[in-house]
């Protein structure tokens, strides 16, 4: 307990950054990440942009923990990955859980709050209060003793999104939040991040929405493999950075970038994952 | 009516026997919804089938059959760990191969027995009514270490066996929790043996858990409402076997089947004939 304290009170003073430092994954001899180096400020909203297969997901479960890196280090508020006790929370791609789970959409979200009740202590007060105003800000509080099977994919979408502010995160990432969810979730997903924007949150969230990551985010990242280019939405989205990124899925339209994503040119660079 | 009940509870076998089947039932229903769950169905099979050259090397040399038991099953729980976890072979199959080199090994001891074939049978089928008062506490102790680390880690197994992404997000030591949860297993494979036996223990530790899930939305009431058809399958059966003269442990597992039919038609959720 006493070591989990000490935690909180030096994260509390830091603030939080994602170091990555020429990292590097494989997957069948063709590297998914090819070392990529990125550093992101506190309380920056990110958005990480590229082709399918470009390494977008295999960036986000390195920052998880979920996969390790074949080369390079990644540090979170400084410290080595793993030793970031609760402050990442990850919104992953929606088909990744049983949807028959015997869980209701409230249990979900209370497992967020897992690390402040514990095995011994029950949810308290607190968690219980926490839980319901997550459900209030993405609107699911009718929805709280649903079964994970009767959502639609926004709602669905809704309440992991809420489970990960029941986290009360650092750092968020969201894997592709936009992609197959209605307007109204998408709003409030936007609405969600300028709420965490305010409380300093740092983001990194995926899309393949070129026009999207520049009008609604800080900072976007491109990438393919490598890290093709990072920064302002102006500095990133000029013509040869998204050459190099998309290929001949590009297509310039009246200074408008459109990626084709119906025939990638490629078919083995859209093997990862 | 009362007499039918009361009548087999004469004999004190009877009484053992309807103990421990009660037990059994209770702790292979509970334990079973993280099998059903988590899809472990083929695994629980395989592991009752792994005890047996533990129950034959005890038997053997004398020693006590169900430390025999255990330590077998969970010798083979953490080598099925072991060769799947590097990824070069899925689980299933390292489950395909410990279970059938357990299961060859165990007769293979056992046919240099040359006593073997009434225990043989024993073992495959369960003798309920040969449960002994010792038998009875050691059924006792076992399920209730069970019982008690089910509800002790009832809520980081949940998160294990939802979304194992969470629980590494959140840090938990998922690799320990499952070996935990497979050791669990194996000692409720070891209490069932005298009851039902291992060649029917998984339907114990699936049938009844597989019938909750059909009729509830939440973990814990799937617990409750297994533990209840675990333990009504199993006096149902006891006193189906005493009046019809069949095997206890295949009259157990035919009542709980028969809940599991009536639960896939007409559970008012999930039921194919359900009223809505």
């Amino acid at each position: 307990m006493g070591n989990q304290e000490l935690k909180e009170g030096i994260f509390s003073e830091i603030p939080a950054r994602i170091d990555i430092s020429d990292v590097s994954v494989i997957y069948n001899n063709r590297p998914a990440l090819d070392h990529v180096s990125l550093s992101v400020p506190h309380g920056l909203q990110v958005a990480v942009v590229g082709p399918n297969g470009a390494g977008k997901s295999t960036l986000f479960k390195l920052l998880v923990g979920l996969i390790h890196p074949d080369t390079g280090t990644i540090q979170i508020h400084s410290q080595p990955l793993g030793d970031d006790a609760y402050c990442v929370a990850y919104v992953p791609q929606r088909e990744e859980v049983d949807l028959r789970f015997p869980v209701t959409v409230q249990e979900v979200i209370m497992m967020g709050r897992y690390r402040h009740y514990g095995l011994i202590r029950k949810p308290s007060q607190n968690d219980r209060e926490i839980v319901r105003i997550a459900m209030k800000r993405l609107g699911i509080q009718k929805l709280a003793n649903s079964s994970l099977n009767e959502l639609s994919g926004g709602q669905l979408q809704r309440v992991f999104l809420a489970r990960a502010i029941a986290q009360e995160p650092h750092i968020l990432l969201m894997d592709e939040p936009f992609n197959g969810v209605d307007l109204s979730t998408q709003e409030a997903t936007f609405e969600l991040l300028d709420e965490l924007k305010k409380q300093q949150v740092t983001v990194m969230v995926s899309t393949h929405d070129l026009n999207m990551a520049a009008t609604r985010f800080e900072a976007i990242v491109l990438l393919r493999h490598r890290l093709i280019a990072y920064g302002k939405p102006a500095e990133v989205m000029k013509r040869e950075h998204l050459a190099a990124a998309f290929g001949e899925q590009l297509f310039m339209l009246d200074g408008a970038a459109l990626v084709d994503h119906c025939c990638p040119p490629d078919s083995t660079e859209v093997n990862h994952l | 009516m009362i007499t039918w009940i009361t009548q087999p509870l004469m004999y004190e076998f009877m009484q053992r026997g309807l103990l421990a089947a009660v037990i059994v039932g209770l702790v292979c229903s509970i334990i079973g919804c993280y099998v059903v769950l988590r899809s472990m169905a083929f695994l629980g099979d395989a592991l009752a089938h792994a005890i047996l050259p533990g129950i034959a090397i005890a038997y053997l040399f004398g020693g006590n059959l169900m430390i025999g038991a255990l330590v077998a099953s969970i010798l083979v729980a953490l080598a099925i760990g072991f060769f799947s976890k590097h990824g070069t072979i899925r689980e299933d199959t390292a489950i395909g191969v410990l279970f059938s080199a357990a299961l060859a090994l165990g007769i293979a001891i056992i046919s240099t027995i040359r006593t073997y074939a009434v225990d043989l049978s024993h073992i495959l089928f369960g003798d309920v009514l040969g449960v002994s008062s010792s038998d009875l506490i050691q059924i006792s102790i076992l399920a209730f270490v069970i019982i008690m680390l089910v509800l002790v880690f009832y809520r980081p197994f949940k998160i294990i066996s939802f979304d194992p992404v969470l629980a590494t997000t959140l840090k938990l030591p998922a690799e320990q929790l499952r070996t935990l949860l497979l050791i669990l297993i194996s000692l409720t494979i070891v209490t069932s043996l005298q009851t039902v036996g291992i060649g029917l223990v998984a339907a114990m530790l699936v049938t009844p858990a597989a019938s909750a899930f059909l009729l509830t939305n939440r973990l814990s009431r799937m617990m409750l409402v297994s533990a209840g058809i675990g333990v009504l399958s199993s006096v149902l059966g006891l006193y189906i076997s005493y009046y019809v003269s069949i095997a206890s442990g295949s009259a157990i597992v035919l009542v709980s089947t028969l809940i599991f039919i009536f639960s896939y038609l007409f559970s008012p959720r999930k039921g194919i004939l359900r009223v809505s």
